[in-house]
């Protein structure tokens, strides 16, 4: 798929029109900070394309569309949300369910025990922050994925779902009491990102020191340059060290 | 019986910081402090091929109370560092670290958030060990050299009086900062220079001699750096000044 | 005399002619552990780690002992925490390789072509099929060196101390290859997005046939050595044991799978360099032990040496690296007398002759090469289990997000699932048979 944030999948059909269309068309150039020529890192000179992601058309091609059936007929079955799937992405040979938050625990049950599907493993639970400095004031919130890689082994089927929340409330349910996996992965994604997994039995930091500020891996969360004190030694910040630009 | 009945008769003469040193560079005992892939590295070097017990030091300790080298092997992470600062004051002086690998000397790729930028910030390293891991023979070759390090160290009052040297030479440095600063005039509160810039100061006016000299350096535009040196040397002789009574109270 | 009434039962002393005489006896047991139960009262709570020699790594244990009995393990992880993950976003895509090479250090291999087979296929290009080859032959030397670490350290921690040489005598054949062929002992990103960075010279052909010639017997001397003794038997056997519903729960992949009855390995399953053209097993086990463990990773070695010689007989000339010169790396590397370097001639080439394949080369070096964006998820089998690169692309020169599915971390959960339950010498024992390398484990 799937180019980073777009206001279709981050706010569903609130967001106006008119927004739509100006995200649609937007460029931003630069990265990191450093935009024009002048500095030997290339960073000034990239250019980020936001293409909004487009929904799939049918026939989605392979087991895609067998498996998409498969799960819708089952979600109805537990009478869950009509627009649970909110976005079914092919690309690269590899699906993307786009889902809602409220009902990924729904989802993800009926992907592992519905006899049709039976995506028994939980391959990798992540985050990635679709930040965007410039980016209009109603799609900024939706800029934290979670990101599910599911793998069927009676079928041989892999799978990605995708929830998008807000930075300010990132909540999204816990998916540990179906894939008791998901344990350290959400831990690790809630270090690296902030998201919080409501329902996870013991959400701590994982990677970083327990006290640590900030999660690492946000894309407005600098490289380097983090100033750490022990015992009397202080490390200088790194920035002060060399230079990155 | 055995090898003493061979050894010739006789006395054997050696400074007694030879023979400490001789015997601790013979027995090194390194503690295991392996975190990457330098860790990796390092006990390759301890194993058949390269077989570190040849220089004495093959059983590495895992307590660090027992070890007296710390082989910092691989990137030490911002979590990590509290838990190797407390290792390092677990170990019995004297003792040494030897940093293992960019990553462990400098940060090396890894110039981030997680990764210390050097363990030289939380324990003083005594050699610094390059490449990314470095090979066992280079470890090897590091080990040698501290061996040489150690070899040269000096002991009981020798050592106290470097020790206190050591010090005294950042007290030194200390004062010359302090002076530079008093007679940079840098403070707010003193009032400006009545001179103008590039006339010929009192301290070289009240004699012919020095007068001369200003006035050849001034001609050569190097007023100003004579000045600066001039200024140092005295700076310089205040620091040797200060050590001779210091010394002179030391004695008796 | 009368006698003291609470004499000193360890302590008697008698008066000689001599003078007095003490008589010192040991402590009896039996009366000791009469007073106190130590195996049933006593509730204590051992740190063990990080820094600990026997558990692989800088990994810390909190283990809650009654008695010997350990009632709750947690682990702590993150000490070796590198940040390579944020790292690789401000790198190009070909400078990613140098970092995911340093993520699981024992199996460098596995984590470039892992990542260079997610650029591919953002990119929508295969790599040619020498250079799949020589992935595949790289890969299965790699796999044998990573278990022979493992059967060193975990030898050397149940205290087969013999084990430990020999691992590591066997792996410097196999680091002696890789130097050979990449330059370097480890980390030597080698494997490049679109093919490999060089083509193997011509010594490797014979240097990898002497391997496969005495392999055999060493893996033989290995069995031969551990597994009919009885120290090795009773401290693997039934120890650490997880079956499959447990395996499948918490997402266990690899030889602690295999060992539990399910003979999952994407090699076959989802093929990828070409794996579908080679002939060998998936080897299994149904112990669901430390034991089973060991028996599939001396089992999966021999695989592997076979595998090694297909690969060499399917060798065939031909290009290593895409020919599509806006994403092939511009360097045509050749080994001079001090090392692997750029090849004189193309640097007379492009330094006398054409202006623009300097600037091509300026460009692609500095800038890289751009990949369309999407994002893909691309598992392999690494010698621990799956090992998946999630790599999302924004359409410039650098990973707008790298995340790496390492199976050390993964696996890591069971720990306590094996060892809870289980005396405190068997910690050692589960804990190796996982196989965790914290620099995967952390990244």
């Amino acid at each position: 798929m799937n180019a980073p944030p777009t206001p279709d999948i981050a706010a569903g059909s609130e967001v106006a029109p008119a927004s739509k269309a100006q995200h649609a068309e937007r460029v931003s150039t630069g990265m990191f900070g450093v935009s024009g020529t002048g500095d030997t890192s290339g960073f000034g000179g990239l250019v980020r394309r936001f293409v909004p992601v487009k929904s799939s058309p049918r026939p989605f091609g392979g087991y895609f569309d067998e498996l998409v059936d498969a799960l819708t007929t089952a979600l109805a079955e537990v009478g869950a949300v009509a627009d649970a799937i909110m976005r079914v992405v092919v690309d690269r040979c590899e699906l993307t369910l786009h889902i809602r938050p409220d009902v990924l625990l729904t989802v993800a049950g009926q992907l592992r025990d519905s006899p049709a599907l039976r995506f028994e493993l939980c391959s990798s639970v992540s985050g990635v922050d679709y930040f965007d400095p410039d980016a209009p004031q109603e799609i900024a919130p939706q800029r934290l994925h979670a990101v599910y890689h599911l793998m069927s082994m009676t079928y041989r089927r892999r799978l990605r779902l995708e929830v998008a929340v807000d930075a300010q409330h990132p909540r999204v349910p816990s998916v540990t009491s179906v894939y008791p996996t998901a344990d350290w992965q959400e831990r690790e994604a809630y270090d690296m990102f902030g998201i919080v997994f409501d329902g996870h039995p013991a959400l701590t930091r994982i990677l970083m020191p327990d006290d640590w500020d900030g999660h690492p891996q946000r894309k407005d969360y600098p490289l380097g340059g983090v100033p750490v004190e022990y015992k009397g030694a202080q490390i200088p910040p790194p920035d002060n060290r060399r230079a990155y630009r | 019986m055995g090898l003493e009945e061979k050894v010739p008769t006789g006395i054997l003469l050696a400074s007694v910081e030879k023979l400490v040193n001789w015997s601790r560079t013979s027995s090194l005992w390194p503690a295991t402090f392996g975190l990457a892939c330098c860790a990796i590295e390092m006990m390759t070097t301890g194993a058949a091929r390269y077989d570190m017990g040849r220089f004495g030091m093959e059983v590495f300790r895992a307590s660090p109370r027992q070890a007296d080298l710390m082989i910092v092997a691989g990137r030490v992470s911002q979590k990590m560092a509290p838990v190797l600062r407390q290792i390092y004051d677990q170990m019995p002086e004297p003792k040494w670290v030897l940093s293992m690998g960019v990553c462990a000397s400098s940060g090396g790729m890894f110039n981030n958030y997680a990764i210390v930028q050097g363990v030289d910030h939380i324990v003083p390293v005594d050699i610094y060990l390059p490449g990314c891991p470095p090979r066992p023979e280079m470890l090897l070759d590091a080990i040698l050299r501290l061996h040489e390090k150690i070899k040269d160290e000096p002991l009981g009052a020798k050592r106290a009086s470097q020790k206190k040297l050591e010090l005294q030479k950042l007290e030194v440095q200390k004062l010359a900062v302090q002076k530079v600063e008093e007679h940079s005039g840098a403070t707010q509160d003193l009032p400006a220079p009545r001179l103008r810039p590039g006339v010929m100061p009192s301290s070289f006016r009240f004699n012919k001699a020095r007068r001369k000299s200003w006035e050849q350096a001034a001609e050569r535009g190097e007023a100003e750096q004579l000045r600066v040196r001039e200024h140092m040397e005295h700076l310089l002789s205040l620091n040797a000044q200060q050590r001779d009574t210091d010394q002179k109270e030391e004695r008796p | 005399m009368t006698q003291p009434p609470n004499p000193d039962a360890y302590a008697t002393a008698r008066e000689t002619t001599q003078g007095r005489i003490y008589t010192l006896t040991g402590g009896d047991w039996d009366s000791l552990l009469a007073e106190t139960d130590p195996l049933s009262a006593e509730r204590l709570v051992v740190n063990m780690g990080p820094q600990h020699p026997s558990t692989h790594g800088v990994l810390r244990l909190v283990l809650e002992l009654q008695g010997e009995t350990v009632t709750q393990a947690r682990s702590v992880i993150g000490y070796l925490h590198t940040g390579i993950e944020k790292n690789a976003e401000y790198r190009t895509w070909t400078q990613g390789v140098t970092f995911v090479t340093r993520m699981d250090y024992l199996s460098p291999v596995f984590n470039e072509t892992g990542y260079c087979l997610a650029v591919e296929k953002l990119l929508g290009i295969s790599a040619p099929e020498r250079a799949q080859t020589i992935r595949v032959l790289l890969m299965e030397l790699n796999r044998i060196s990573s278990h022979l670490v493992w059967l060193a350290t975990a030898g050397m921690e149940l205290g087969a101390l013999s084990m430990m040489i020999y691992g590591f005598r066997e792996r410097e054949l196999i680091l002696d290859i890789f130097e050979l062929i990449t330059g370097l002992r480890m980390n030597m990103a080698y494997v490049r997005p679109g093919g490999v960075v060089a083509d193997l010279p011509p010594q490797a052909h014979a240097k990898i046939s002497e391997f496969l010639r005495v392999m055999p017997g060493h893996i033989k001397s290995y069995e031969d050595l551990l597994s009919g003794n009885p120290v090795w038997r009773a401290r693997t056997q039934g120890i650490g044991f997880l079956d499959l519903t447990g395996c499948m729960a918490l997402g266990i992949t690899g030889p602690v799978l295999r060992s539990a009855g399910l003979g999952w390995d994407l090699r076959k399953t989802e093929p990828y360099c070409g794996y579908e053209n080679y002939t060998f097993d998936v080897p299994t086990q149904t112990t669901g032990d430390v034991w089973g463990r060991y028996l599939v990773r001396l089992a999966e070695m021999r695989e592997s040496l076979t595998i090694v010689e297909q690969a060499l007989d399917n060798l065939r000339p031909g290009p290593v690296m895409v020919t599509d010169k806006k994403i092939a790396w511009p360097a045509q590397l050749a080994l001079g007398a001090d090392g692997l370097g750029n090849s004189l001639e193309h640097i007379r080439t492009i330094m006398g002759q054409s202006m623009e394949s300097l600037i091509h080369h300026f460009k692609l070096v500095t800038e890289g090469f751009r990949v369309p964006e999407g994002q893909v998820y691309v598992p392999i089998e690494s010698p621990r289990g799956e090992l998946g690169m999630h790599l999302v692309s924004s359409g410039g020169t650098r990973p707008y997000r790298l995340h790496v599915r390492e199976p050390s971390f993964v696996n890591l959960q069971a720990f306590p699932a094996m060892v809870e339950g289980a005396p405190i010498a068997d910690v050692i024992a589960a804990g190796a048979s996982l196989d965790p390398v914290m620099g995967g484990v952390d990244r």
